[in-house]
């Protein structure tokens, strides 16, 4: 199976354990991933709040590059981008005056556009392409008794995800409990996390982390598992800020993927797991996992 | 002296025809079948921070209150969750008319001095415009110098939180055709929908 893939800003900076993980899981699944040729950030919200026609075209210019590059469709993991590229499909489609400004922009750099790519979110490929019954047969290393509160999040679930319902998703319940894991019901699953308001206007924005985890305590998670790179850093690096403010509620933040690792038997050094300000617990030892390259 | 606030609005209040600007941006031409049940409010985490409510930050815009909208914090302490838009009996796009709220105060500079969010916003612009790419950690660096640098003095632990775990990383990325890209923001000119000055 073979995707084009756009990584991000985030999946190179901050969010780097994200691709640490998903990229040895996938290519453990058989998917072979190519990252797209000089893309360029999505945008992401800061880019609409500023110019909309340009928020269209620095999308645009990663769709066509994608389309260029071929049929393949696209693995875009971090929920930003997914939003952002999902809707500047929506708006080329839906707005002639949108679509208009992006065709001359692309034009400028002898690109075009025709519509044909397919954004595809890792869960969705996980679920609907490659199936749980492939993945099951991958476990080696069942998280038995790992309790795991799936948080999606806003953006990858509203409002233009077609694979997953909008404030009840599943996709990532099944997959955790594919894995082995007990999946801890977790009614916050789609609430903010604040965004980057937890740096802008701390007061609004941590609030908004310390519910979900607080909640995530309350349900008895021994850990969060997230698909989006701003996610887990609010979840994970402002314990210290949220405890003075308002009491502790200390739960590991991963990505789904960093679990499917650990489930694949993948070495946790492999995973990025490190990277974490307040590490998961290790699982209990089993068997001796295998290192895979790269 | 007593200062004292009028708290009831004049008809002169108003600047005729932003509405209908607002309304003519892609994605906001729903407004005006907004029915005023403030589902959007009940459904905004951020409501219970706002100065005025989503709900009535539609009805403020359909009524041409152009003032009290883009100097108002609500434009603002919109994260983009999308929760409003997704629930809005009318399929308004309440996140889209947030977003051309925002752009309209940027580009008549109306929102508070110092206020991080839309210097971040623009900073982002210019990081993106320039480099292809977001790092990071330089552009909360950028927000710290240009809002409340003493804030980044409080942010230590965060600092060296994220050079533990080999999260610090101040060298800029880039895309390679830098210029390509410069050249195509350009030729975009100055967005999609710029509405006029109005009177």
């Amino acid at each position: 199976m073979k995707y084009s893939y756009f990584p991000g800003c985030s999946l190179k900076g901050l969010g780097r354990s994200y691709e640490e993980s998903l990229l040895p899981v996938m290519k453990h699944l058989g998917v072979e991933l190519a990252e797209l040729d000089d893309w360029n950030c999505c945008g992401a919200t800061a880019y609409m709040s500023v110019d909309e026609g340009k928020a269209a075209v620095l999308a645009a210019r990663n769709l066509a590059i994608a389309e260029k590059a071929g049929p393949e469709d696209l693995m875009t993991p971090c929920s930003a981008c997914y939003l952002v590229l999902n809707k500047t499909q929506h708006n080329i489609a839906d707005y002639p005056e949108i679509n208009e400004t992006v065709r001359r922009a692309l034009g400028s750099a002898k690109l075009a556009y025709n519509g044909t790519v397919k954004v595809r979110h890792p869960l969705d490929m996980l679920i609907n392409d490659i199936g749980l019954d492939v993945i099951k047969e991958k476990v080696v290393r069942p998280l038995k008794g790992l309790k795991v509160a799936p948080y999606y999040g806003c953006q990858v679930v509203r409002p233009y995800a077609t694979f997953d319902d909008a404030w009840n998703p599943t996709t990532m319940d099944r997959l955790l409990a594919t894995l082995g894991a007990e999946v801890v019901p977790y009614p916050l699953k789609t609430k903010c996390c604040g965004g980057s308001l937890t740096g802008t206007v701390p007061e609004a924005g941590l609030r908004l982390t310390y519910i979900l985890l607080k909640e995530a305590v309350r349900r008895g998670a021994d850990v969060i598992a997230t698909v989006c790179p701003l996610c887990q850093f609010n979840l994970d690096a402002y314990h210290d800020q949220i405890e003075q403010r308002w009491g502790p509620a200390r739960v590991a933040t991963v990505y789904f993927s960093q679990l499917m690792g650990l489930a694949f038997g993948l070495a946790p050094e492999q995973l990025g797991l490190k990277r974490n300000f307040i590490p998961m617990k290790p699982l209990p030892a089993q068997q001796p996992a295998q290192k895979i390259s790269v | 002296m007593m200062r004292v606030n009028r708290t009831i609005k004049y008809e002169g209040d108003r600047v005729r025809g932003v509405g209908k600007e607002i309304m003519s941006v892609s994605g906001c031409e729903r407004l005006q079948s907004c029915i005023q049940c403030g589902t959007c409010s009940g459904t905004c985490p951020l409501s219970i921070y706002m100065d005025f409510s989503p709900r009535q930050v539609m009805a403020l815009v359909r009524a041409d209150f152009k003032n009290e909208v883009l100097r108002s914090h609500t434009v603002w302490l919109c994260a983009s969750c999308y929760a409003c838009t997704t629930e809005c009996p009318r399929q308004i796009r309440i996140t889209d008319i947030m977003y051309a709220l925002k752009q309209r105060a940027i580009q008549e500079g109306i929102y508070p001095k110092r206020f991080p969010i839309p210097v971040l916003a623009k900073e982002f612009y210019e990081m993106v415009r320039s480099q292809g790419r977001i790092t990071e950690m330089l552009l909360v660096m950028k927000l710290f110098y240009k809002t409340d640098w003493l804030a980044a003095l409080s942010s230590w632990r965060l600092g060296i939180g994220m050079m533990r775990t080999g999260r610090f990383e101040l060298r800029p990325e880039h895309i390679e055709r830098r210029a390509e890209l410069a050249g195509m923001l350009d030729s975009a000119g100055n967005g999609a929908a710029k509405p006029k000055e109005t009177a």
